[in-house]
């Protein structure tokens, strides 16, 4: 049982940073995750009241708050139509609507959870995350980091020039991934973010230009094998590690040739 | 703490502690429908509207609901008594535990898509759990509900 003594609705983005100072202090997104934890938590910081729950597009990004729930990065038509659907696809299985409309992209990103659907396809795309204390700072480098008592406000996505696909295997639909897979050109770069491995995802990139000649059967499979051989996978009660290295390849494959097919 | 919440049409003013869930706040108050079936935050048996949109009530902290607009099945019955006969009709269910969640969120389904395809229907109710049944026979039922409702339009 998760155990709370106190619970406030914080009014400012610095008295949610003042609260959380404390270690029996916790920010709560959906309280999907932080529900099964049996924690016992002193103060309980809502971030509900600070307007955090919507998505700002402009021409040239979008602003995501740290509040908005799955459901709504899901039904979002912008951020859809700039990712070929793929956020989309990367949330449609995570458990059911009635979840997704409690799960927070905040909690998601913040929990840098290893089987995190979100993490992975915001990692193939050109984004940021915005810490009130520690600024703005990319995805990649925050997935590294480790926790610390900062409150993550917002993510950031650059309406970098996208061609994206993204892929998980799931044993059974809904249940957690048993490896997740998604494959972008961000502003002429290709790159493959690969999560579940079990561990939080990663990103390879293609810094020898194996697909910088055009994406054929050939280079996609050049491509893949690189990743495959580049990502660290382990074993847990999903599969084993040679499986999922094997997955990596495959899904990297597929998905590189799905982009090929949106240049 | 104090909360006022307004439960199926009526204002409820409580004094509630910090870590209790909206499902055993709903119970306390008297709806009954909602119960906790999987601890898990996975089956969709404690499926309630809260402003309008479909959440799992047990992991929603009563204490975040407060000031908020929440609406159970007892709060429902006109608008489920419209389509849980023809579920029945096709023997669907058979300990009938998992029904409640079921419903709302059937609900929240053909309030938000009024005329979804068999794909859409499954993955709108796929996060409701029922250990019984296959769900063929629940897809039957709605789509039995939706022929009806569209023959009678015509």
């Amino acid at each position: 049982m998760l155990t709370i003594k106190n619970y406030v609705r914080a009014q400012s983005l610095d008295e949610a940073y003042e609260l959380n100072q404390k270690k029996t202090a916790c920010i709560m997104g959906g309280m999907m995750w932080l529900r099964m934890t049996g924690r016992t938590i002193m103060t309980m910081i809502d971030l509900c009241d600070l307007g955090l729950n919507k998505i700002d597009e402009t021409e040239t990004e979008f602003s995501i708050g740290a509040m908005v729930t799955l459901r709504q990065l899901e039904t979002h038509p912008g951020l859809n139509a700039y990712t070929n659907n793929c956020v989309k696809k990367a949330v449609q299985d995570i458990v059911g609507v009635q979840f997704r409309n409690g799960a927070t992209v905040g909690g998601s990103i913040y929990g840098r959870f290893g089987f995190s659907d979100v993490v992975t396809v915001f990692q193939a795309m050109d984004t940021y995350v915005e810490l009130h204390k520690g600024g703005i700072i990319p995805l990649a480098q925050f997935a590294k980091m480790k926790y610390d008592s900062d409150v993550l406000v917002r993510i950031i996505v650059k309406k970098q020039p996208l061609a994206i696909s993204y892929q998980a295997m799931r044993i059974q639909r809904t249940d957690f991934p048993v490896l997740a897979c998604a494959v972008s050109k961000v502003d002429g770069e290709y790159r493959a973010a690969i999560g579940a491995r079990p561990g939080v995802a990663v990103v390879v990139k293609d810094t020898e230009g194996i697909l910088t000649g055009g994406i054929t059967p050939e280079t996609a499979e050049k491509f893949a094998v690189a990743v495959a051989a580049a990502v660290k996978t382990d074993s847990n009660s999903r599969g084993s590690a040679q499986y999922r290295t094997h997955l990596a390849k495959v899904l990297t494959q597929r998905g590189t040739m799905e982009i090929g097919g949106q240049l | 703490m104090e909360v006022k919440i307004n439960v199926n049409g009526r204002v409820i003013t409580d004094s509630v502690d910090a870590d209790m869930l909206l499902l055993d706040f709903l119970r306390k108050h008297g709806c009954y429908s909602v119960k906790c079936g999987c601890e898990t935050t996975n089956c969709g048996l404690c499926t309630v509207f809260m402003d309008d949109i479909p959440v799992l009530s047990c992991s929603v902290l009563t204490v975040r609901a407060n000031g908020h607009k929440i609406v159970t099945l007892e709060g429902l019955q006109d608008e489920a008594k419209e389509f849980i006969g023809f579920i029945a009709d096709q023997g669907a269910e058979q300990c009938g535990f998992c029904n409640p969640g079921f419903i709302v969120n059937t609900i929240a389904l053909l309030r938000e898509n009024p005329n979804p395809t068999d794909d859409e229907i499954r993955a709108y109710l796929v996060g409701n759990l029922c250990r019984c049944s296959g769900y063929n026979g629940q897809l039957r039922g709605i789509r039995a509900f939706l022929d009806y409702r569209d023959s009678r339009k015509e």
